[in-house]
């Protein structure tokens, strides 16, 4: 069910504010960074960071990373590739979800807010818990299924066959969608959102999948596909550019198709 | 969903806090306009209650059509009638737009804003001309 207000124990305070820069600093920049110990038995907190920017590289992770080495060492974030093909530093920066090594500092106007992924069970500062997310993605079976014999070779695809998976295989799983969305914000425990039913329409769209017919079944639920309103949230925050919104549309067209 | 509880840290047992979600999201034009559908959707719900109540007065004298045409008359009534025509013509115009999107089409990211801005622009523009329209009548 839709709440709209965080409960007690998750409400943000204020928090620290750390002034790093050089009161001469040219290019100074505050972060406000969520914060949640999960030792200390305290609400999570807003920390402020001034930095400068000359001492960092241009992306909010390479900002991240810099408070972590030379600041606080308790500032805890996921990061592995910094190049955008991870997923792993997804997070809510200015608002928007995004991947802290994508998005460039001097995109965000101000302070530079950063959030964990919304909506989530917070397992410490900016990581979130997507074990939810993991076991719904695993719900839609996201891997070839046959029933026909297996060919002496390869299952072989047609240029047109292999086109209809663009725009689907690139996704890299960051979840910067699925936690966007207020439908799944209202009914993320039985709606499986965009991320999932990307990859659902990923697998129902392959030429070489045989169990379109059981994936549609399995998606046949008021709340599984039917939570998606349109919202459009993910397709405008997906840091790969993909169109979740669209590979829903075409999940649905196909369920009322088959009608 | 899930194999273990992820509403608890593993170690102290203690309940861990909920991310921000509308206290940070910044929601983006198809967002609002997606919840401007079901909010006046609701007012039109209502609204629908008072064409009832004018229908019934109608039915059941002019004593009672004349206390109806009296509230919708007055500066309130007005209002009310000036939000839920403009109500009407954005839930029609956004109603339109759900049913492009069924047939899979305007979901790329620029027509989706595109059919935002038609919404609104297009339900004030068409708001505007049924009043001139009803006071020239």
């Amino acid at each position: 069910m839709a709440e709209f207000t965080l409960p007690a124990n998750s409400k943000v305070l204020p928090g620290k504010t750390f002034t790093v820069a050089a009161p001469e600093a040219k290019r100074k920049k505050t972060f406000r960074i969520y914060r949640w110990d999960p030792d200390s038995g305290e609400n999570p907190r807003e920390d402020k960071y001034e930095i400068d920017l000359d001492k960092c590289g241009p992306m909010v992770l390479d900002a991240l990373i810099h408070i972590k080495n030379d600041v606080d060492a308790t500032v805890t974030f996921r990061r592995s590739c910094r190049e955008g093909i991870c997923g792993s530093c997804a997070m809510n920066i200015d608002g928007r979800n995004t991947l802290a090594c994508l998005k460039p500092i001097e995109d965000v106007k101000g302070d530079v807010k950063v959030y964990p992924l919304p909506h989530q069970p917070v397992v410490k500062d900016l990581v979130p818990d997507l074990n939810q997310n993991y076991a719904q993605l695993a719900s839609v079976k996201p891997w070839l299924q046959t029933q026909s014999a297996p060919p002496s070779r390869e299952r072989l695809q047609s240029p047109e066959e292999r086109e209809k998976l663009n725009g689907l295989y690139e996704c890299i799983l960051c979840f910067c969608c699925t936690t966007s969305c207020p439908s799944y914000w209202w009914n993320g425990d039985r709606y499986l959102g965009p991320a999932v039913l990307l990859q659902a329409y990923r697998f129902i769209a392959d030429s070489r999948d045989e169990a379109t017919g059981e994936r549609l079944d399995a998606l046949e639920d008021p709340f599984r596909l039917y939570r998606c309103h349109t919202i459009m949230n993910c397709t405008q925050t997906c840091p790969k550019g993909l169109n979740p919104a669209k590979a829903i549309a075409e999940i649905k067209k196909l369920m009322a198709a088959r009608q | 969903m899930t194999d273990t509880p992820a509403a608890t840290t593993p170690r102290t047992g203690r309940q861990r806090p909920l991310s921000p979600h509308l206290q940070v999201y910044r929601l983006p034009l198809p967002a609002i306009s997606s919840i401007t559908h079901r909010i006046t959707g609701i007012g039109l719900t209502v609204g629908t209650l008072v064409l009832a109540w004018w229908l019934i007065a109608a039915a059941s004298g002019p004593d009672a059509f004349a206390t109806v045409q009296g509230f919708l008359g007055s500066v309130i009534g007005q209002l009310l009638l000036l939000g839920w025509t403009w109500a009407l013509w954005y839930h029609t115009l956004n109603g339109i737009r759900h049913l492009v999107w069924d047939t899979g089409k305007g979901l790329e990211l620029g027509a989706a804003y595109r059919g935002g801005y038609i919404s609104y622009g297009g339900s004030v523009a068409l708001t505007i001309l049924t009043w001139i329209a009803a006071y020239a009548l």
